[in-house]
């Protein structure tokens, strides 16, 4: 093992690169124009919600009440009009933004994490686990989303991240069952019998091998799971469990124009609009994001 | 005589299943010697896979023994068993389901390694999987590549790198050549011959292919329902087929030449179940000498000639 | 030799993938022919084209991506590529059948086995639901299966039983030609030798013409009456068992031949075929066996062999020989 073998040997790793997976991936994503699509809008999305701060101050523009100028129609000053309180839609729509967005990515993301643990341990190791642990999401998944996040929200009082914490645990069911089935077709691969013949500990198994097989499912639920988040919300402070006024969430700003619906139908049309693109883009984004995942396209 | 590396005494696998006690192998005894090969054989569902499983482990055993080098593996607690992988290793039949799609062949054949705390340094690594490819005839430039861009051939030229990393003095050969086409199967094989000339390897050879076995093994034996039936030195055993099975396994090989066909016994009659078997000759429902006596006791394994195992009371 | 009647001719076929990696070449001129009642078996490696070649007789290459670009294909003697999608319908089944390799995946779990193949019957025949049961009873008993099982599903039956009903199907409208896909493939030995006997034993009764595609020379040399072994989507040699297996003359056959472990001579060592299959979206220029050839020379690179006869029927591609050699041969390499 002289000194010029291992210079030889560090040539040969760096001289055949590896080809990156990921890369892989993109190229299959880019190839899909409405997934592209779809990931363009939702960018321009978040980069609005990031924006919002800057644009406009959130005492003076969005939350302050200005009479003089309630109900106006879109205009080159409002361009999406005013409310009722004289407030602007536009700069309310776009602190939305902030607040969907934030509940959707947190919510998801904190259910992904337990779904994923959760999943894991009752598909690997199977047996009573399973069966004890599967049970208790089945009776979670039994009762429906939105009834539990009122009844989580209802107890614990309306607020951001009491909203944040019903969204998790009304998600964690839908993840962990997913999580289980992939580990469970992927545990039957030789390589995991493989792995314990070389002498893997479990969690090597679970965290080297089986999960990083069983992801792209995983990923497609969360960006989904983004954008159904978004949507109960929306429902739930359109039932007024919601963000609390007057902080304008898309849903209440639904609730509120509801009543002026006749009159003033742009109150509606533009949290309308919002949330549907917001919603498309992202089912666009995931829709492509499952094609570009899935091997068995190559 | 030579050293016997293993020694399986009783070996019992039984699988829980909804409608009863699956015996896929069934009170298995056998020894291989250092340095030679086991072939066994057998149909779907005769347990040849699942020996070679619980030999190592892979599946609990139910009871019975599994002596290397005079430890009994079926007694080993989990680090212990850990510490002893590094000595049994196995080949898989499938090179597709048997990588990780997501681990490039270096990762692949590190890994071993890695677990082991064998070379902790990162250089040294390196140079032992290079040098472990090279022994399986992988070319360097595939280190980096990932399993889906290699064919059927090189996929597992990989698996038998990944057995042979952590120098095993056994290993288990699950079907490796069957997934192959014939022109690869022949070099995969010779490689196979090479290797175990070189490092003095025990084989325990599994596969449904009699002319495969023929050509490699010192030992052949023949499983039928869970049970071992019949084991010889392989000349002996195509030579002079005793048990019934046998007979009617090897007649039913289709050669390669004209004007070769033999007499073919074909079999009859449905396949016992191996769930909840009664204590009878299970082969007596398709055999054709079977006599009552097949069909009320459990013939036991006996030695005919040296070396030349069978259980059936014909040759009583 | 032009009285001879064949049940299948395929001449020049030539058809190609479009993938994202390139245009697969998977057959590249293919030819071959049946004489009506002989069994011609189709030997090769995976992706040689085998199953390419039984997909085009029964058009029913997948296209998007697959297309037959260019030959021909006459079945009894009528150009298939002319005849319109619904009287294909009516070929398939009846005039042309096919047994896939997997007897597990091509039953319906949810339809008894009787009803799989009244299904056919019934579709091809002028004959009424009792009628058909009835047929397919008939077909069961045949295939050595007792007829009142016919109401089994197939979860109930073993591998090799699921094969009997997959073959019963394909027989049961009493076609002219059968291809059989790797129909033993996923059987045991034992079972394989069942199957195979009851194959011979129908097709000598009927008179059927079969395509047998195997890898397994063993087989071949049980159950046909001519080879061709086919590689990089051509027939490299073509003739009758005793021309191929005695007489052989292409260095690919030879190397088939030697890569199987010898049961009469257990030291014997193997000897592969060195290398891989060419990629099929990059075939060499010249032969394609070229790359893996003991015996290429320059020519072989840059030139497609020429077919040479070494009698009416057996025929070798390959650049060794010329008129002359290839009738004295005798061992390749001369």
């Amino acid at each position: 093992m002289s000194e010029n073998k291992n210079v030889a040997t560090v040539d040969v790793a760096k001289k055949y690169k590896k080809k990156s997976q990921t890369a892989d991936i993109v190229k299959r994503l880019f190839r899909n124009k409405s997934a592209v699509l779809g990931m363009i809008i939702f960018l321009c999305i978040i980069v609005i919600a990031l924006s919002a701060d800057f644009l406009f101050d959130y005492e003076q523009d969005v939350i302050k009440q200005d009479i003089m100028n309630r109900l106006q129609g879109p205009s080159s000053e409002h361009w999406f009009g005013t409310d009722e309180m004289g407030r602007d839609i536009f700069a309310r729509v776009l602190y939305g933004a902030k607040y969907s967005l934030k509940i959707g990515f947190s919510a998801s993301i904190v259910s992904l994490a337990i779904g994923l643990v959760i999943g894991a341990v009752a598909g690997y190791y199977g047996g009573w686990i399973d069966m004890v642990v599967m049970r208790i999401m089945d009776v979670l998944l039994a009762i429906p989303g939105t009834l539990l996040a009122i009844a989580i929200v209802a107890s614990l009082g309306s607020s951001v991240n009491n909203l944040i914490i019903a969204m998790s645990v009304s998600g964690i069911p839908g993840f962990a069952r997913i999580v289980r089935s992939s580990v469970l077709t992927v545990k039957d691969n030789e390589y995991i019998e493989a792995a314990r013949a070389i002498g893997a500990t479990d969690r090597t198994i679970i965290f080297g091998h089986v999960l990083p097989n069983g992801m792209a499912p995983l990923i497609v639920q969360a960006t989904l799971r983004v954008a159904s988040v978004i949507l109960s919300t929306a429902g739930l402070s359109f039932l007024g469990l919601g963000v609390p006024a007057p902080h304008p969430e898309w849903g209440a700003l639904l609730t509120n124009a509801r009543s002026y619906i006749r009159d003033y139908s742009y109150m509606c049309l533009f949290p309308g609009l919002a949330i549907m693109t917001t919603i498309l883009s992202l089912n666009l984004f995931g829709d492509g994001l499952r094609d570009a995942l899935d091997p068995k396209q190559k | 005589m030579s050293e016997v590396l293993l020694d399986v005494k009783g070996l019992k696998k039984y699988f829980t299943t909804k409608r009863g006690l699956l015996h896929a192998v069934d009170d298995v005894t056998f020894t291989i010697e250092k340095g030679k090969t086991l072939g066994v054989v057998g149909e779907s569902g005769c347990g040849k896979s699942t020996t070679g499983r619980a030999i190592l482990r892979l599946h609990e055993p139910t009871g019975g023994q599994v002596l290397f080098e005079g430890q009994d593996v079926a007694k080993l607690n989990a680090t212990e068993l850990r510490h002893k992988r590094k000595e049994m290793q196995i080949i898989f039949q499938d090179p597709f389901s048997s990588l990780n799609p997501r681990k490039t062949v270096s990762q692949t054949i590190e890994e071993p390694l890695k677990l082991h705390k064998l070379i902790p340094d990162k250089q040294k690594r390196l140079e032992k999987v290079l040098e472990t490819m090279e022994t399986v005839g992988l070319a360097e430039r595939y280190i980096n590549t990932y399993p889906h861009e290699l064919d059927g051939g090189r996929r597992q030229r990989i698996g038998i790198a990944r057995a042979l990393a952590l120098d095993p003095k056994f290993i288990v050969c699950d079907e490796p050549v069957s997934a192959l086409d014939v022109s690869i199967q022949a070099q995969i094989l010779n490689l196979m011959n090479e290797i175990q000339e070189q490092r003095g390897l025990t084989y325990m050879f599994i596969t449904h292919d009699l002319s495969v076995v023929n050509h490699f093994s010192d030992d052949i034996a023949v499983m039928y329902l869970g049970k071992l039936i019949e084991k010889a030195p392989s000349e002996v055993l195509f030579a002079n087929p005793v048990h019934p099975y046998t007979q009617a396994l090897l007649s039913a090989i289709p050669l390669p030449k004209l004007g070769a066909r033999k007499e073919r016994i074909l079999l009859k009659g449905e396949i016992t179940s191996p769930i909840n078997p009664a204590p009878v000759c299970r082969f007596a429902n398709r055999c054709q000498y079977a006599t009552d006596r097949c069909r009320s006791e459990e013939p036991q394994l006996k030695e005919i000639e040296t070396g030349h195992f069978v259980s059936c009371f014909l040759c009583e | 030799m032009s009285d001879k009647k064949y049940a299948v001719e395929v001449n020049d076929l030539v058809v190609e993938f479009k993938t994202d990696e390139g245009i697969v070449h998977a057959l590249n001129g293919m030819d071959l022919k049946v004489e009506n009642g002989k069994t011609l078996g189709l030997v090769g490696e995976t992706g040689a084209g085998k199953t390419t070649t039984a997909l085009s007789i029964l058009r029913l290459i997948p296209s998007p991506p697959g297309k037959i670009v260019g030959g021909q294909i006459k079945l009894a003697g009528e150009d298939l590529f002319s005849k319109t999608e619904d009287e294909m319908r009516k070929i398939r089944g009846k005039a042309v059948s096919m047994i896939f390799q997997d007897p597990m995946t091509s039953l319906n779990p949810v339809l008894t086995v009787e009803e799989q193949i009244a299904e056919v019957i019934e579709l091809h025949e002028d004959i009424n639901h009792a009628g058909a049961i009835q047929k397919a009873k008939e077909m069961l008993e045949l295939v050595g299966i007792p007829g009142e099982r016919g109401t089994e599903f197939p979860h109930q039956f073993s591998g090799g039983m699921k094969q009997r009903v997959v073959i019963a199907i394909a027989l049961a409208c009493n076609p002219t030609l059968l291809i059989a896909d790797e129909p033993t493939t996923a059987l045991d030995v034992t079972i394989q030798a069942q199957v195979l006997d009851m194959m011979r034993g129908l097709r000598d009764k009927y008179g059927t013409s079969m395509i047998m595609i195997t890898h397994d020379l063993g087989i071949v040399a049980e159950i046909c009456d001519t080879v061709a072994i086919v590689y990089g989507g051509r027939v490299v040699e073509y003739g009758t068992l005793e021309d191929v297996y005695n007489n052989t003359r292409h260095p690919y056959t030879e190397g088939l031949f030697n890569s199987l472990p010898n049961l009469d001579d257990r030291a014997a060592k193997l000897k592969p075929i060195r290398g891989l299959m060419p990629d099929p979206t990059n075939l060499p220029e010249g032969c394609t066996f070229c790359d893996r050839c003991d015996y290429a020379t320059e020519i072989c690179k840059t030139v497609k062999p020429k077919r040479v006869y070494r009698n009416e029927e057996h025929y070798v591609e390959c650049h060794l020989y010329d008129e002359e050699s290839v009738k004295t041969g005798g061992k390749i390499g001369k």
